[in-house]
């Protein structure tokens, strides 16, 4: 905004809407009010629940240690705002600045961040998703409904896809004692956000635990009885799984349904945006009133070459939902750009696994502490002569030492001499990550763009 | 009650939570942690100094009254 008192005009009484009520729009909306801004602020959440939090849906709540009605985020302050639950998103009008909801209303605004994440990916044949028993895990309700029913003690559970979210579904089961056969399209659990030779660790892991886990097959049919319950899956190798309960945990969707049409550069890949999370139109021109954070946003990150990456990770919803937060009601010469280093973490078979950087960009690990064969290690990934990310089991500690390596592009393989020498040490070796042509369950890191080798850009018009 | 949530990212495995309120927090093998999303009232003074004890400040509880703050028409 130029300085004709217009911004300050915007933060006393301008009008923001956050479409997306979920951990980014609500640290968004704290933020909003934290830095000053007094206009008026109304959240649109398609479930009907205000903001909840979705990691212990996988651990505590399937555990039966805690109630998935009881995980509401923490308030850091008050927001003050209208809220519109229940009722999804359903359009945009870029030029008029109103969202339409699915009831029909329309709301206007000055301003809109979108943060309306990702869905599960559900079963791909219709009849099949609808039979009783057959679930997936990403929203309150389907944990809750997930939990009562492993409360009931079912004869085996399936568990389609061995991602980060298949894999800690699984581990809950076991611990519940609870009969589970994981079915795997790649060669391993986890392959495709760290590769397979930490993948084969996380196989071991399964196993040890006394998952029937199967790699290398898909599932081609689930079938029901009379009643319409899953009673079995047929697999592409052949065989044939009993089960009543089924989880597909086929990784996620962005939900940009809703912005077809409008104008906004919003696609199955999310929401592509500038490294402040100001949303591109369809043109490549970036708005200046409309921004993205989240799961469903994309952006440039400088660390990485300056490719789009989306994250699906908790912390980046939280860090990107401050900054474009603050971008929003400042200057354009005070903004700031989103730059945190991505990190995730899983607890699964009684093993904490972190991550920082982008494992799934790194081409070599080396592991230079503890040892594949305990399950407690720390690989590092390189890419190109350079750190590139980094997994914990069970050695979180020492992560913070690896996160400024890959912040300051320090070289691969690391310098230093490993802290405690182990025979799986020293060399590093490839990391073995799947041929990205063959299907497997997505990474939680997305990368689109360029190589951060190859600074080219061809530019090919489809017509 | 109180809403709690942890980051995990932050989270080293310190212990200190599970030490000063075992009710709400435990470790769950050697290194992650587990909690309660929400604990009662009761428990407010054991949280506050658990989230005041950790190292790494990963602990975030409700800073507001939560009821105040409750979403009207939420199920």
């Amino acid at each position: 905004m130029i300085g004709d008192g217009s911004l300050e005009r915007f933060r006393r009484e301008g009008r923001i809407v956050v479409v997306g009520a979920s951990l980014a729009g609500l640290r968004a909306a704290e933020t909003l009010r934290d830095k000053g801004f007094a206009g008026s602020l109304t959240m649109i959440g398609d479930e009907p629940h205000e903001p909840y939090d979705r990691p212990p849906l996988s651990k505590q709540v399937l555990l039966g240690k805690a109630a998935a009605e009881r995980t509401a985020l923490p308030r850091l302050r008050s927001v003050d705002a209208t809220w519109r639950l229940g009722v999804p998103a359903a359009g945009l009008d870029m030029a008029a600045r109103r969202v339409r909801l699915a009831d029909g209303d329309e709301v206007p605004y000055d301003r809109l961040l979108i943060a309306t994440g990702v869905r599960a990916h559900p079963w791909p044949r219709e009849a099949e998703a609808q039979l009783d028993g057959v679930f997936v895990l990403r929203t309150r309700d389907d944990s809750a409904a997930l939990a009562r029913r492993l409360e009931a003690g079912p004869k085996r559970v399936l568990v389609i896809g061995a991602g980060f979210t298949g894999s800690e579904i699984a581990s809950a089961c076991r611990e519940r004692g609870l009969a589970v056969t994981v079915a795997e399209r790649g060669a391993a659990p986890l392959v495709g956000a760290l590769g397979g030779v930490v993948g084969a660790v996380a196989a071991e892991m399964q196993r040890e635990h006394g998952v029937d886990l199967r790699c290398g097959v898909m599932v081609t049919a689930l079938e029901g009885d009379a009643s319409g319950r899953v009673r079995a899956a047929q697999l592409s190798d052949g065989s044939t799984v009993e089960t009543d309960v089924v989880i597909v945990s086929l990784g996620a969707t962005r939900n940009t349904e809703w912005l077809a049409g409008s104008g906004l550069g919003a696609g199955p890949r999310g929401i592509a945006c500038d490294a402040g999370c100001r949303a591109f139109d369809i043109r490549g021109i970036v708005t200046d009133d409309i921004y993205a954070a989240g799961d469903v946003a994309r952006c440039p990150h400088p660390l990485f070459g300056y490719q789009f990456l989306s994250l699906e990770h908790w912390g980046n919803a939280v860090s990107q939902a401050r900054i474009a937060a603050h971008n929003m009601i400042s200057e354009s010469t005070d903004r700031i750009p989103h730059m945190e280093v991505p990190a995730f973490w899983s607890s699964q078979f009684g093993v904490n696994i972190k991550s920082v950087g982008v494992p799934s960009l790194g081409t070599e690990i080396l592991i230079s502490q503890g040892s594949l064969k305990d399950h407690r290690f720390l690989g590092v990934y390189g890419y190109q002569g350079r750190v590139i990310g980094a997994v914990a089991f069970d050695h979180a500690r020492w992560l913070p030492f690896y996160q400024e390596l890959i912040e300051t592009t320090a070289p691969f393989p690391p310098s230093f001499p490993t802290v405690d020498r182990r025979s799986d040490g020293q060399r590093p070796i490839d990391a073995d990550f799947p041929d990205p042509s063959v299907p497997t369950h997505g990474p939680t890191v997305t990368l689109g763009g360029y190589s951060p080798a190859d600074r080219r850009m061809t530019f090919t018009p489809a017509h | 009650m109180v809403r709690i949530a942890v980051d995990l990212n932050r989270c080293q495995g310190y212990a200190q939570c599970a030490f000063l309120a075992p009710e709400v927090f435990a470790m769950h093998g050697e290194e992650a942690l587990l909690y309660d999303p929400e604990a009662d009232e009761a428990q407010g003074e054991k949280l506050a100094q658990a989230a005041a004890a950790c190292p790494v400040q990963a602990v975030v509880v409700d800073a507001v009254d939560a009821s105040a703050e409750a979403v009207p028409g939420d199920r």
